[in-house]
């Protein structure tokens, strides 16, 4: 499973980020969620949303195995073993691994909660089985 | 503090001085946020008989409890400040995600006093906060502006701007943010011009402090659960505000030709589904908003973009026009936004000139030789561009349409309309009794978004004078500005009609702090009857004939139309306000009496 977004649906309105940072951190602070809304304005006039597709590149090159695989098939960083090293960032082909030492003490990453799905009124995000890559 | 950034921000911009406060914690008990701390901080702080454009006035921008907050619409900011159209009390609300980057910043609310010597912007970042040079960008427009502060900082940041209607002092100037949202009435804008500040930017990165997470957690979630399961959600969304358009014409409210009728025979290019098939490129939601109202246009006609047009702009610059092409409406609306002056106020300015034109009160000679006839587009932009520049025929009109017709005379004055000199928005109210009185009783002139009673005046019948018209115009006025002290937006429980009740444990989970319904409509009886208060002090001799609404609603009943021919008497004008006295436990000149001062525990805050 992972979660998906039609960005033409999203209107900026950010309850998603919101969301999202109160399920990974308890706060409400979007600069702490793990989507990314990059408003285009004022032309063309378009909102272009990135969220984590699950691949685990991330996982693959963190040093202290902080970001590990749950029965869902979600990979989630575990806080207290993040060394704040900074190779998975790089590493993410979405630009969703996050990494903001002055806002918290760990890296971070969507771990499919789906919270931000659920608050979401223009349905512009989603959650299904990771699609085949077809060539 | 549980709910607030919990700081108050003071820039003096005579000395540059720059503090901060502890936000009071009996301020925010009494008046909770928002535009409650606005007119405590205006009666507190700003002298009688100030200037709104002196060294005295101040500007007070303030977020709310619900701003940046996982609660629909929490993205509401009230600007208050003594009005420059009116000379009486100014509190606009702008959607987008300022108040949200105020919390996160820490703020609660930002006083700006003084004048500046120079054109400058406030910086905010968190703890960095600086004045900075803007000689730059004095003259440029609200688009241009935005622009290069998101280039310059980033997208995290926000930005509210003035164009050259604010730096020219046009009596309506806007405050813009986010590309077309607007603290938009009263003149905000041309406070913001006189104090020389061209833009606030503003970044913060804490999170806001909650009683108990896990139960806000929950409220908020049930909160966005209720809209996405609204049977209006859909059709809401897809076409905004302008979803009204269709039902006005229909029942004759749509104003037309300065408000001399209340349909349009060009109405039906005007709508919502034509708007959206035309020009509509996205929704464009304010911060945590599950239905989004916002839409972000494009006219290939006059290759712009545009957020809106929103119903009332349509209805001003259109109908009001005589104008029926949404594309030259998107235009006009592009151009007032990055001139940076209030649609309602320049459509009704313009619709009043045309009708002199066309009265031979002003002739080409008063017009710089603009044919200012009814349907003219190009006058229009025209016209908008002189206004923000106070050039020839726009230096009249910047003036708003009270103090214009005064200076024009010639019976212009029965046709200006507008409350308290504020003009009106687009509800024509021949004959809609509720909606008339709650625009001749509203605290900033005659707007509509305290009291949207027009349904009413359908459902219980327009012509009737009955207590419970009032008595409903009454309650709407208490409980819907609730929103704007809360820092959210009312739109999800107007039009969405989500249960209220929802928002009763969401508020208790993010501040601590129990409170019903009941007890936050007490809270916006306060504040109505202080902001009344305002009026009074600030106006020699202010009393019932300042809730006079323009003659033309008792005295020209519209020759077409679906309510053609039907007109509200002058004794049931008469009648609403003695009603509404009684019922606000108000005198017969329409003041607070000392004993309903007393009950409501405001007597202090008004000596």
């Amino acid at each position: 499973m992972r979660l998906y977004v039609d960005s033409a649906k999203c209107s900026g309105c950010n309850a998603c980020r919101v969301a999202c940072s109160l399920n990974l951190f308890g706060e409400s602070n979007p600069k702490k969620s793990a989507l990314v809304i990059e408003p285009h304005f004022p032309e063309p006039g378009i909102y272009n949303v990135k969220v984590c597709t699950q691949c685990g590149d991330c996982a693959k090159v963190c040093p202290t195995e902080a970001i590990k695989l749950d029965e869902k098939g979600a990979y989630f960083v575990d806080f207290a073993e993040c060394n704040l090293c900074e190779a998975c960032v790089p590493e993410c082909p979405e630009g969703v691994m996050f990494l903001r030492a002055e806002l918290a003490n760990t890296a971070w990453k969507c771990d499919l909660c789906g919270d931000c799905v659920s608050v979401c009124g223009t349905s512009a995000l989603w959650i299904a089985e990771i699609e085949a890559v077809t060539a | 503090m549980n709910g607030y950034g919990g700081q108050i921000l003071r820039v003096d911009l005579s000395s540059g001085k720059i503090s901060k406060e502890l936000t009071p914690t009996q301020l925010a008990r009494d008046l909770i946020g928002g535009r409650g701390f606005g007119i405590y901080f205006l009666l507190k702080e700003v002298p009688k008989g100030a200037d709104p454009l002196g060294p005295d006035n101040k500007m007070f921008i303030s977020s709310g409890p619900i701003s940046g907050m996982l609660i629909p619409g929490g993205g509401k900011c009230d600007w208050t400040t003594k009005a420059p159209l009116t000379g009486g009390y100014a509190s606009s609300s702008m959607g987008g995600h300022f108040s949200a980057e105020m919390k996160y910043a820490g703020l609660d609310s930002i006083i700006l006093e003084g004048i500046s010597p120079k054109p400058v912007y406030l910086f905010i970042d968190n703890d960095k906060i600086e004045l900075r040079d803007a000689s730059d960008l004095w003259g440029q427009g609200t688009i241009a502006v935005e622009k290069m502060f998101k280039e310059k900082f980033g997208e995290e940041y926000q930005i509210a701007v003035i164009g050259p209607g604010g730096e020219n002092l046009v009596s309506y100037a806007c405050i813009n943010h986010d590309y077309g949202r607007q603290a938009g009435r009263g003149g905000v804008g041309a406070v913001m011009g006189s104090k020389k500040v061209k833009a606030i930017v503003i970044h913060g990165t804490n999170s806001i402090p909650v009683a108990d997470t896990q139960a806000y957690r929950t409220a908020g979630k049930a909160l966005y659960k209720a809209c996405k399961d609204a049977e209006g959600l859909k059709d809401w969304t897809r076409y905004g505000t302008v979803i009204t358009e269709i039902w006005c014409d229909e029942v004759g409210a749509l104003p037309t030709r300065n408000f001399s009728a209340g349909s349009f025979e060009g109405g039906k290019n005007l709508s919502g589904p034509v708007m959206r098939e035309k020009i509509v490129v996205t929704d464009k939601g304010c911060f945590g908003c599950p239905s989004p109202c916002g839409k972000y246009s494009r006219s290939k006609k006059y290759g712009i973009s545009v957020e809106g047009p929103e119903y009332e702009t349509v209805g001003l610059l259109g109908s009001n026009l005589g104008i029926d092409d949404i594309e030259a409406v998107a235009k006009a609306n592009l151009l007032c936004d990055d001139l940076g002056i209030d649609t309602i106020t320049a459509g009704n300015a313009i619709g009043w000139a045309m009708e002199c034109y066309e009265k031979g009160i002003l002739t080409r000679k008063d017009t710089d030789g603009l044919e200012l006839k009814f349907g003219k587009v190009e006058e229009t932009f025209t016209v908008i561009e002189k206004i923000a520049r106070r050039e020839g025929i726009g230096a009249l009109l910047s003036e708003g349409v009270k103090r214009a017709s005064r200076k024009i005379g010639k019976g212009s004055e029965k046709f200006a309309i507008h409350v308290k000199g504020m003009e009106q928005s687009a509800y024509a109210t021949h004959n809609a009794t509720a909606m008339l009185l709650a625009y001749m009783t509203c605290d900033v002139g005659a707007h509509h978004n305290r009291a949207w009673a027009i349904t009413y005046d359908i459902q219980v019948g327009r012509e009737k004078v009955v207590p419970e018209k009032v008595a409903r115009v009454i309650w709407l006025q208490n409980f819907r500005p609730m929103f704007d002290v809360l820092g959210g937006c009312r739109l999800q429980w107007v039009e969405l009609n989500i249960d209220r009740e929802l928002y009763v444990p969401a508020l208790e989970a993010i501040t601590g702090i129990h409170r019903s319904w009941e007890d936050m409509e007490k809270v916006g009886e306060r504040i109505w009857n202080l902001t009344r208060m305002y009026w009074a002090r600030e106006n020699e001799g202010f009393g019932r004939a300042w809730d006079m609404p323009s003659p033309r609603f008792y005295q020209e009943p519209p020759k077409t139309g679906p309510n053609k021919g039907q007109i509200t008497k002058l004794e049931d004008v008469n009648l609403l306000l003695d009603m509404y006295y009684e019922q606000r436990r108000w005198d017969a000149n329409g003041l607070p009496k000392p004993e309903t001062l007393v009950e409501l525990g405001i007597q202090e805050l008004v000596v």
